[in-house]
């Protein structure tokens, strides 16, 4: 029997608006991004013009830092816009679709018999490298590192998250095929986590070339960061890779099939959706082809990935580059009056504070309402209460406001991503930007030791 | 409440920057947030945040501390009218306490919101909620007798040097709630100490002489002094039901262990205050009572342990001192070792010193100041134990 980490602590926020457990395949979109800002620190340099016809997996822009490194385009069309913000930064590269999906091809063949060079080269060249991230610093990985060990986290434990163990129907045999890639890459191991909760789709459980790891617990134990330190805790000088489950499903139609298709599949959850559903897809569509209809009237916040980690887009916006989930949850703009002193029965809380725990397993249907200003940081310890980590969070998050380098090294920063203190971040009654404060002293990091 | 809302959203830009009282900003900030849960929403990070507030934590403080007030009222009440030996109703009794007390809580909140209120506006941040909690607990620590002015004087001492030289909310090292106490019990013991001051109306004319309103706790150190047998003090003690239910001279809130337990209750199950720190005072306590009896080299040392908890403002400060997060250790492991720390303290410094009956206070402020050492070690072992994965690792990958 393998072993089963368990994970004490953290919490399951219990929100209206699972997905049901039906496929729907959604029609061709019209649009496909690709978004810069999936890749934080990318700076792209375009290989494309407006009215250029691209196929999928022609490539729209590399990394200026490591032009290795490509970025292609998902679908096969017309590169119809390349938005841009504030001091011409590059925001979403637009392509519009055409009727029939031709790709481009690369080499293919099992991986057992390629070199690790040509494997890099072929994930590279494809627009499949990306999907790899490192930590520390949860960026892009260096294709010239070797990492100490893969991760996969099969399993999500976030707010409404899809069910691995369903999204990867039909794809068993790529998701093998892209573990056989991926063993490549690394001498250690490569990691397949799972819940013990429930029986996990055999594709994980009985994966080869792998070892197979049982988590139990609450969220965040579904977050990669969380297994690698309970696993193969990153030390200075380390490097440790994680891929999602649907990229492995991606590099496994890659090296079999020699083409870029970044179909996957998708879950549509929040209260504000009329019917929940998953729903496959190619990567980068415009939500719009999914959500259509299917949301109820009134204010809205459209998310890219779960109501923790995920980022706000447009209606119309585009699905992001690792994401698995779109949700949409109503806007809190309603000021509550005397809210702080109500009795609260329909207010989630980690706390018991609110009367709302007389109800334990009532789905709560929350808004983007920050539910309090901002306060003066106070050692509550409801942050030790919700990371999982043998970390110290109050005073990691106090060394990184003051910039102190060594003591963040010596805390424990390599260890931690902005979505690790997620949680920290949700249940904080200071209502401090943790996510962003974290960010902020990886990019030091990265910064110190380059 | 339409017309409320409106009313704030037509006067608001006079005090956004550029306002004709554009100074007053966080005075406004704190009262339309005191009405109004405000409808800023998230912009960065999670979506979702936490319904919980600095409003509602503190509110759920000062709730929990609702009963140890109201039987503090009634016991101001009870213990004047058994001095004075006349028959009164309940609402009689509560009513004369409810006027004692209730003016202290009215110039403890008054005096110390004023001076966080321009600190808030000279700082040009907003006005924390921390001070809810200590507006509350500096009359519930102090004698009935004590006069308002000094009531005044020791808020505005603790609140400016106890927190605001700091760096304000969370930066303070010392509860400013029992640095309110130590300034008065310092500055003017003749109102915090002896037997003159817990009883409402003992300094009165036409009162006995032989009347006594000394605490279970002064008593018990002049016995001692005085080379009496434990017998003989037993015998003076309070029955324990009454030292439990609070029938007994002493600060106003800290008297009744069932008040004090129904907060702790509060604080504990809404996850607001730490047990772990509420627990191992307890067992400091608990552990340090046992080993003087073990001594016994005088007659206070034969106290049973259990006896220690129920006198004095023992339980109290567990519950509602030691717990206050920001002066107390913030590692949970420390929390094990300053609470353990305080309890033994506290029972050392009422059994062996010969000067103040009580050693609660004195303990807690000492050991606010150790905390952050106690965090140190704790954080300190963590780190070592990441530099020795570190060694223990194995060869390094080429890597750049």
């Amino acid at each position: 029997m393998p072993q089963v980490y368990k994970i004490r602590k953290g919490l399951n926020i219990n929100l209206k608006g699972k997905a049901e457990k039906i496929f729907v395949k959604a029609e061709m979109a019209e649009h496909y991004a690709v978004k810069p800002s999936d890749f934080h620190l990318l700076v792209p340099k375009l290989e494309v013009k407006e009215g250029d016809s691209v196929k999928a997996g022609s490539v729209l822009f590399h990394d200026k830092s490591n032009p290795a490194i490509k970025f292609t385009s998902p679908v096969s069309g017309v590169v119809s816009t390349i938005n841009r913000g504030e001091r011409r930064i590059i925001r979403e590269v637009v392509i519009k679709s055409a009727a029939d999906q031709v790709y481009e091809q690369f080499p293919k063949g099992d991986p057992a018999g390629m070199d690790r060079e040509a494997i890099v080269a072929n994930l590279l060249s494809s627009g499949l490298w990306p999907a790899i991230r490192q930590r520390p610093y949860n960026i892009v990985a260096n294709p010239v590192n070797t990492p100490k060990s893969i991760f996969i986290s099969a399993f999500d434990t976030a707010p409404l998250a899809p069910d691995f163990d369903f999204l990867i129907k039909g794809s068993e045999q790529d998701f093998q095929a892209g573990i056989d890639v991926l063993c490549r890459l690394t001498p250690g191991k490569v990691h397949i986590n799972i819940s013990d909760e429930y029986p996990a789709s055999s594709a994980f459980s009985r994966a080869g070339n792998a070892q197979v790891n049982y988590f139990r617990g609450p969220h965040p134990a579904g977050n990669v960061g969380v297994q690698i330190h309970r696993i193969d805790p990153v030390n200075k000088g380390d490097f440790v890779w994680t891929v999602g489950p649907q990229e492995v499903i991606m590099m496994g139609r890659l090296f079999q099939k020699g083409i870029y298709d970044a179909s996957k599949v998708v879950a549509l959850t929040g209260s504000e959706v009329i019917k929940a559903r998953y729903y496959k897809l190619i990567g980068g569509a415009c939500i719009k082809s999914i959500t259509g209809n299917n949301i109820t009237e009134g204010c809205q916040r459209y998310i890219s990935g779960n109501v923790l980690t995920g980022s706000q887009i447009e209606p119309v916006g585009y699905l992001g580059y690792y994401d698995a989930q779109v949700t949409v949850i109503p806007e809190g703009i309603e000021s509550e009056f005397l809210g702080w002193a109500m009795p609260g029965l329909d207010k989630y809380s980690l706390s018991r504070t609110f009367f709302s725990w007389l109800a334990p397993r009532r789905e709560y249907e929350v808004n983007t309402n920050m539910h309090g200003g901002h306060r003066a940081f106070v050692a509550t310890g409801v942050y030790e209460k919700v990371l999982p980590m043998k970390i110290y969070p109050m005073q990691l998050f106090k060394a990184i406001m003051f910039e102190d380098i060594d003591l963040m090294e010596k805390l424990g920063i390599y260890e931690i991503a902005e979505e690790d203190v997620a949680l920290c971040e949700f249940a904080c009654p200071s209502k401090t930007e943790l996510q962003a404060l974290v960010r902020r002293g990886l990019d030091l990091m990265i910064k110190e030791m380059s | 409440m339409k017309f409320l809302r409106k009313y704030i959203d037509s006067i608001k830009p006079q005090f956004k920057k550029g306002g004709k009282f554009e100074k007053l900003s966080a005075t406004f900030d704190a009262f339309e947030t005191f009405l109004f849960v405000p409808d800023k929403v998230t912009r960065s990070g999670a979506h979702i945040r936490d319904s919980l507030d600095m409003k509602r934590l503190m509110s759920v403080v000062v709730m929990a501390m609702l009963p140890c007030l109201l039987f503090g009222m009634y016991n101001v009440g009870y213990l004047h009218y058994n001095l004075t030996g006349e028959a009164k109703t309940f609402w009689q009794i509560f009513g004369f306490g409810f006027l004692k007390v209730f003016p202290i809580v009215v110039v403890s909140y008054v005096s110390g919101l004023a001076i966080e209120f321009i600190f808030a506006q000279v700082r040009g941040h907003e006005v924390n909620e921390g001070f809810l909690v200590t507006g509350m607990l500096i009359p519930l620590v102090v004698p009935v007798n004590i006069p308002l002015w000094m009531v005044a004087v020791a808020t505005a001492f603790a609140v400016i040097i106890g927190k605001e030289v700091f760096g304000g909310t969370g930066m303070n090292v010392l509860n400013p709630a029992l640095t309110a106490r130590a300034f008065l019990f310092f500055a003017y013991p003749g109102n915090m100490t002896g037997d003159r001051v817990w009883v409402a109306g003992i300094q009165g004319s036409g009162m006995p002489d032989t009347a006594t309103g000394a605490t279970v706790l002064g008593n018990l150190l002049q016995s001692v002094a005085d080379k009496e047998t434990y017998s003989a003090i037993a015998s003076k003690l309070p029955g324990d039901l009454d030292a439990f239910l609070g029938f007994v001279p002493g600060s106003i809130g800290e008297t009744s262990k069932l008040a004090i337990l129904i907060g702790a209750f509060i604080l504990i199950y809404t996850g607001v205050g730490s047990w772990k720190i509420i627990v191992s005072t307890v067992m400091g306590g608990l552990v340090m009572g046992w080993l003087l009896n073990a001594f016994s080299a005088n007659a206070y040392m034969e106290l049973p342990a259990y006896r220690h908890l129920l006198y004095g403002g023992f339980a109290f400060g567990a519950v509602f001192m030691a717990t206050d997060p920001v002066t107390a250790s913030q590692t949970e492991k420390g929390k094990w070792i300053y609470g353990f720390l305080i309890g033994m303290l506290a029972i050392l410094i009422r059994v062996v010193n010969p000067a103040y009956p009580e050693g609660m206070m004195l303990a807690i402020l000492l050991m606010n100041v150790f905390a952050p050492l106690i965090d140190h070690y704790v954080v300190e072992a963590n780190i070592k134990r990441r530099l020795r994965r570190l060694k223990r690792a194995p060869v390094k990958l080429n890597n750049q």
